[in-house]
């Protein structure tokens, strides 16, 4: 049975509709790539189903329908989401930011402080003075302090010099193998995601238009919704 | 710039120092001014926790001021002048022993301070200032018009209330009482703070919707944070109406509920001790500049002018840096 089913997903921003239907499933313990152009509802999809925003359609995760809960009901299930533009709570330190967010299960501070070394060489240092390559861990070490079944990383790599990336994509690979948690990735870099990712799902102006595994995804598919 | 305990340290062991020079050089007046600081200090600490912390601009904490100092006041009047409490489903005598008049005006707060949360929290920003506004002032114009309790005159306590083992009638025994809770509330507010609950507190203050990200309701967070603040300004109420010995609907009046933000923007917002400098300043200056002219407020308002232009963080902040530094 699948972990998250997303199905005929539509978003509204007011009265301009930003998702027409977005369709996609993901298992347990699969990583999967969320593609498409800047503007195309890949953030909008995310938000609609962490409750952040109003959306018709379905959204069940762990066999439950989300449409009824409020946001943080909807986090208390499993769904752990890394924000784009990372967001840690500034005014805290690196490890009250960690604390704020724990919630029981394997993943403890001295767990994520191992998995993220940066993390923990930091831990009394407030999260505005961190660099952004360092808060990007911290908002991923935030996420999985929550015990989450499925971690969603919003552009986790947006930003940050290239040996910062290499170092992100490095630690999503390790989560893959290591705990064998579900993964949703949002991101530009085709190629680390295809290195990654079992499967995607690409969405063009609101509409999930093609989804499959990775492996199945030609290059012309992806020079034509995706490609730069 | 001072480290902020040591700072904290100082100004606890100066209240505590100022009341115990007069006992020695026999000036009972300035242990009543001292002991009126600690109460307003305390009922501040109660608000600080929701300002400060919760980021909650309270424009009404008078209400639970007043439940306190009401509790206190309906509790000795029946014990006082022998009429029995009828609640309906009991007969109760009233008392003076301070213990339960606190437990009671504890608890009678903290309730209001869910109800009235309850439906301010569904609000935030100028209406929950305004909503709180509402509800402390339906709580004045009730007590104005509770002929029962005394209306506008109030209730008139002729003798405190007892504290088994102590003379309540000795200010600076009644001053004990008074900084004894001070520092308990102060001791709850440092834990608070640095609990999981205070540090999400802190975060939902900041980011609401990535507090909920993570799993956690901010509205809730809040109010538990409200329920807490209404029940230690409630406490102080109950105290404030011991020291003058009396209750009137001036407790729950607009002024109060004012009064106890300006003394934390004074000291400084979210710090611990911001509350207890502020109303250490607040009651000095009281005294002092309104011994010379009646105005004295004029001067306040310029030194809190001051204060918010030049002093971000209060005293406290211009004395140690800003928050979270020290």
């Amino acid at each position: 049975m699948s972990l998250l089913r997303v199905e005929n997903l539509c978003a509204s921003y007011g009265a301009s509709q930003a998702l027409f239907g977005v369709n996609f499933t993901l298992a347990e313990g699969e990583v999967l790539a969320l593609m498409g152009r800047n503007g195309m509802g890949k953030t909008t999809t995310v938000k609609a189903i962490c409750r952040m925003i109003p959306s018709t359609g379905t959204v069940q995760f762990a066999g439950q329908d989300l449409h009824r809960l409020p946001s943080f009901r909807a986090a208390r299930l499993g769904l752990g989401l890394v924000p784009e533009g990372r967001r840690c709570f500034a005014s805290l330190s690196v490890a009250e930011n960690l604390i704020a967010a724990a919630r029981p299960g394997p993943w403890t501070t001295a767990r994520v402080c191992a998995f993220l070394p940066r993390l923990g060489e930091r831990m009394g240092q407030r999260a505005a003075s961190l660099s952004g390559g360092e808060q990007q861990m911290l908002a991923i070490g935030r996420a999985l302090m929550t015990n989450p079944r499925l971690l969603i990383l919003d552009e986790a790599t947006e930003g940050l010099a290239p040996l910062i990336r290499a170092e992100i994509w490095a630690t999503i690979a390790a989560l893959k193998r290591e705990s064998g948690m579900a993964i949703l990735l949002i991101d530009k870099s085709i190629r680390e995601l295809a290195q990654v990712a079992d499967s995607a799902a690409i969405i063009a102006r609101g509409k999930t238009v093609w989804s499959g595994a990775m492996a199945d995804l030609s290059a012309d598919v992806s020079e034509q919704y995706v490609g730069v | 710039m001072i480290r902020e305990s040591y700072l904290n340290a100082a100004l606890l062991a100066g209240l505590l120092a100022v009341p115990l020079y007069a006992l020695v050089v026999d000036e009972p007046f300035t242990i009543t001014l001292a002991t009126r600081a600690a109460i307003l200090a305390l009922a501040a600490v109660g608000l600080n926790i929701a300002l400060g912390w919760g980021g909650l601009v309270s424009f009404g904490h008078a209400a639970f001021f007043g439940i306190g100092g009401y509790s206190m006041g309906i509790l000795a009047f029946h014990a006082q002048n022998f009429v029995p409490l009828d609640l309906g489903i009991m007969v109760f005598d009233g008392t003076k022993s301070m213990p339960i008049i606190w437990l009671v005006a504890v608890l009678a707060s903290a309730l209001a301070a869910l109800l009235i949360g309850l439906l301010s929290l569904r609000t935030s920003g100028v209406y929950f200032i305004m909503i709180t506004l509402a509800f402390a002032q339906m709580f004045y114009y009730f007590a104005i018009s509770w002929a029962r309790y005394g209306g506008e005159d109030g209730i008139p306590i002729y003798v405190r209330n007892d504290f088994p083992g102590l003379n309540t009638l000795v200010p600076i025994q009644f001053f004990g009482i008074c900084f004894v809770a001070l520092l308990l509330a102060l001791w709850l507010n440092a834990r608070l703070v640095a609990s999981p609950f205070g540090l999400a507190l802190n975060a939902a203050r900041q980011v609401p919707v990535r507090v909920q990200t993570v799993g956690l309701d901010p509205t809730r967070l809040k109010l538990v944070a409200f329920v807490m603040s209404g029940a230690i300004t409630g406490l102080a109420g109950a105290l404030f109406a011991d020291l003058n010995r009396f209750v009137s609907p001036s407790m729950f009046s607009w002024h109060l509920s004012g009064e106890l933000i300006v003394l934390i923007i004074l000291g400084g917002v979210g710090r611990l001790m911001g509350p207890v400098l502020g109303a250490v300043m607040f009651v000095a200056l009281e005294h002092w500049l309104g011994g010379l002219t009646t105005h004295w407020h004029i001067a306040l308002g310029a030194i809190l002018l001051g204060v918010v232009l030049f002093a971000r963080g209060g005293l406290i902040g211009l004395l140690c840096g800003p928050r979270g530094q020290t």
